[in-house]
C-alpha cells in the first residue's frame, strides 16, 4: 500500500518545528511502527536525518510509544501505536502524526515527548510505603474480590499519556484517577490515602496540566479502557482528603 | 507536590464550580416553575410575582427572601464565573501549540460548547435583568409597571421570542453537560450505572427546563397568552 505520511519535524526542544511530507510503500501486516521502520530506513539511505520516535516492549505494556495519528493518539483503533497495524489504513490513504501536545510534556525531537511530568506525579504519592525485606505472604492481607477486581482494572494503566493527548484541557486526570483508585482500593494504600490524593494534584496542577471539565476523550482514547468511574473516585477522594484537613 | 493544600487544587475549583451551578440550577428550576403561572392568566400570575416579596413575612421583611436569593446568586455567579475563568486560562496554557488534525472522539457538543455557551449565558442574563428586572424595557413601548403586561408586549416581539428561545437552547446544552459534569465532580459517579444514571438525569432536567421556560414567549407570540 502507497501512503503519504504529514509528520512533525523538530530537531530539538529548543528549535520550532513543522510538518513534513513523505510517501512510503508498507504492507497491511506491518504494524504502525515497523512502517515508520520503513520510512526511516529510506531516510537514513538517502542520508537525510530520521524520524525519531519511541517505542520500547512493541507488545502494548509499557507505554512509550503514544503518536497522535490522524488526530487521534494510537490512532484509530482502542490500542496502543505499537499494536496498531497497518491493515487499519487504505492504499493512498494521508497519515497525519504529531507529538502528544502537552506543555507538560515537551517535545524532546520530532514526535518523542518527555514524559517525566508522570513520574513526578508517581513520586508525589503514587506508591505504598512499605519496610523492604524478605516479601510478605500474598495472602496476608486479605483484600475483597471487589476492592481487588477494582484496583487491578486500575492498575492497568501504563502511562501513555493518551488521555491528556487527547483532552481539550490538557488534563491528566483519567492517569491521576487510575492511580489514586488502585492504590486506595487496596488496605495497603489507606495509611497514605488522603495525603496521597493531594499531593498528586497538587503536583499534577504544578506539571501545567489543565483541569479536568469531564469531557470524556480521555476514556475514548485510552488504549486500556480505564473508565471514567476513576475520575469520580478521585474527586471523592480529594473532598474527603480536604474534609480530613489536608 | 508535598504539602500541597486540597483546597487550592484545581480540582477545588471544580467543586465550587459544582455547587455553584447547582445553586443555580435550583433557580432557574424555580424560576421556570414560577413563569409557567403566565398560563393561569393576569391576576394569578401578579399575584405569584407579589407572594416572592411577601413569603415569609413577618419572619422577614417585605422582599427579604427575594434580597436573600439575590445576594446567594450574585456571589454564586462571581465563584461560578471565576472559577471557569481560572480553567479556561489553564486550559489554554497547558495547549499552546495546537494540533494540525484533532478528532473530537468521544466528547458530546454540549461538554465542548461549555465555556462560549456560559458567556453566552451570561449576556443572556444581563439583557434579561435589563428587560425585567433592573431596567424594565419595554421594547414595544408600552408601559412597564405590570410585571403579565410587561411579558405579553416583549414576547408579542418575534425577534426578542427569538433571543430567549436560542438563549434556552443554550441554557438546556449547558446543564445537560453541566448537571452530570457536577455529580461526577462531587464524586458521585463512581461506577458505571451511577454514571449512566446521572447523564439520563442532566439530559431529563435540562430539557425540561429549557422546553419549560420556552412555552411561556411561544404561547405569547402565538396569541395564546395575552391581555
Ligand atoms: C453566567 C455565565 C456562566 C458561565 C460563564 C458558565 C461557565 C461554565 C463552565 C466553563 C463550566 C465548566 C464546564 C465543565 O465542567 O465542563 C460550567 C459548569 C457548570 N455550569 Fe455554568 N456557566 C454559567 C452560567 C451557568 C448557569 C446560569 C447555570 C445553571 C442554571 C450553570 C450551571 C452549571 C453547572 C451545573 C455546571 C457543572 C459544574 C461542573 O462541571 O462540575 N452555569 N459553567
Ligand atoms: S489512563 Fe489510559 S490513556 Fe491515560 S496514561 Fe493511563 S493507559 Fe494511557
Ligand atoms: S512500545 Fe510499549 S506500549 Fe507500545
Amino acid at each position: 500500500m502507497k501512503l503519504t505520511l504529514n509528520i512533525w519535524r523538530q530537531a530539538s526542544t529548543a528549535s520550532a518545528g513543522e510538518m513534513k511530507t513523505y510517501q512510503v510503500e508498507a504492507s497491511p501486516d506491518m504494524s504502525f511502527l515497523e512502517m515508520l521502520d520503513v520510512l526511516n530506513e529510506e531516510l537514513n539511505e538517502k542520508g537525510e536525518e530520521p524520524v525519531a520516535f519511541d517505542s520500547d516492549c512493541r507488545e502494548g505494556i509499557c507505554g512509550m510509544c503514544g503518536l497522535m495519528i490522524n488526530g487521534e493518539p494510537h490512532g484509530p483503533e482502542r490500542t496502543t501505536t505499537c499494536q496498531l497495524h497497518m491493515r487499519s489504513f487504505a492504499d493512498g490513504d494521508t497519515i497525519t502524526i504529531e507529538p502528544w501536545r502537552s506543555t507538560a510534556f515537551p517535545v524532546l525531537k520530532d514526535l518523542c515527548v518527555d514524559r517525566g511530568a508522570f513520574d513526578r506525579i508517581i513520586q508525589s504519592g503514587g506508591y505504598i510505603s512499605v519496610n523492604t525485606g524478605a516479601a510478605p505472604d500474598a495472602h496476608a492481607t486479605p483484600v475483597p474480590k471487589d476492592n481487588a477486581d477494582r484496583a487491578f482494572d486500575a492498575a492497568t494503566c501504563i502511562g501513555c499519556g493518551a488521555c491528556v493527548a487527547a483532552c481539550p484541557n490538557g488534563s491528566a486526570t483519567l492517569f491521576l484517577g487510575a492511580k489514586v483508585t488502585h492504590l486506595g482500593e487496596l488496605p495497603q494504600g489507606q495509611a497514605e490515602r488522603w495525603s496521597r490524593v493531594v499531593d498528586m494534584v497538587g503536583q499534577h496542577d504544578h506539571e501545567g496540566f489543565g483541569g479536568c471539565t469531564n469531557i470524556g476523550e480521555c476514556v475514548a482514547a485510552c488504549p486500556k479502557e480505564i473508565p471514567l468511574d476513576v475520575i469520580s473516585q478521585l474527586n471523592s477522594d480529594l473532598r474527603t482528603a480536604i474534609r480530613k484537613g489536608h | 507536590m508535598k504539602g500541597t493544600r486540597g483546597v487550592r487544587t484545581t480540582i477545588a475549583l471544580k467543586i465550587l464550580m459544582a455547587v455553584s451551578g447547582l445553586l443555580f440550577l435550583a433557580f432557574v428550576a424555580l424560576h421556570m416553575y414560577g413563569n409557567l403561572k403566565a398560563f393561569a392568566g393576569h391576576d394569578a400570575y401578579n399575584e405569584y410575582a407579589h407572594h416572592l416579596r411577601t413569603f415569609a413575612e413577618p419572619m422577614l421583611p417585605f422582599g427579604g427572601l427575594l434580597f436573600v436569593t439575590r445576594v446567594v446568586l450574585v456571589l454564586s455567579l462571581v465563584v461560578h464565573v471565576g472559577c471557569a475563568v481560572a480553567l479556561w486560562r489553564r486550559a489554554q496554557a497547558a495547549r499552546t501549540v495546537p494540533y494540525v488534525v484533532k478528532k473530537h472522539t468521544g466528547a458530546t457538543y454540549a461538554s465542548r460548547l461549555m465555556r462560549w455557551g456560559g458567556v453566552t449565558i451570561l449576556l443572556f442574563i444581563v439583557w434579561h435583568l435589563l428587560n425585567f428586572t433592573i431596567g424594565k424595557v419595554n421594547v414595544s413601548g408600552g408601559p412597564t409597571s405590570d410585571p403579565y403586561d410587561l411579558v405579553v408586549d416583549s414576547f408579542q416581539v418575534w425577534w426578542l421570542t427569538l433571543i430567549y428561545l436560542a438563549a434556552m437552547l443554550m441554557l438546556g446544552a449547558h446543564l445537560h453537560h453541566g448537571i452530570w459534569s457536577a455529580l461526577q465532580t462531587l464524586g458521585l459517579t463512581p461506577h458505571a450505572r451511577s454514571r449512566r444514571l446521572a447523564k439520563q438525569a442532566a439530559f431529563t432536567i435540562a430539557l425540561v427546563i429549557s422546553v419549560g421556560f420556552s412555552l411561556v414567549p411561544v404561547f405569547v407570540l402565538a396569541g395564546v397568552i395575552d391581555k
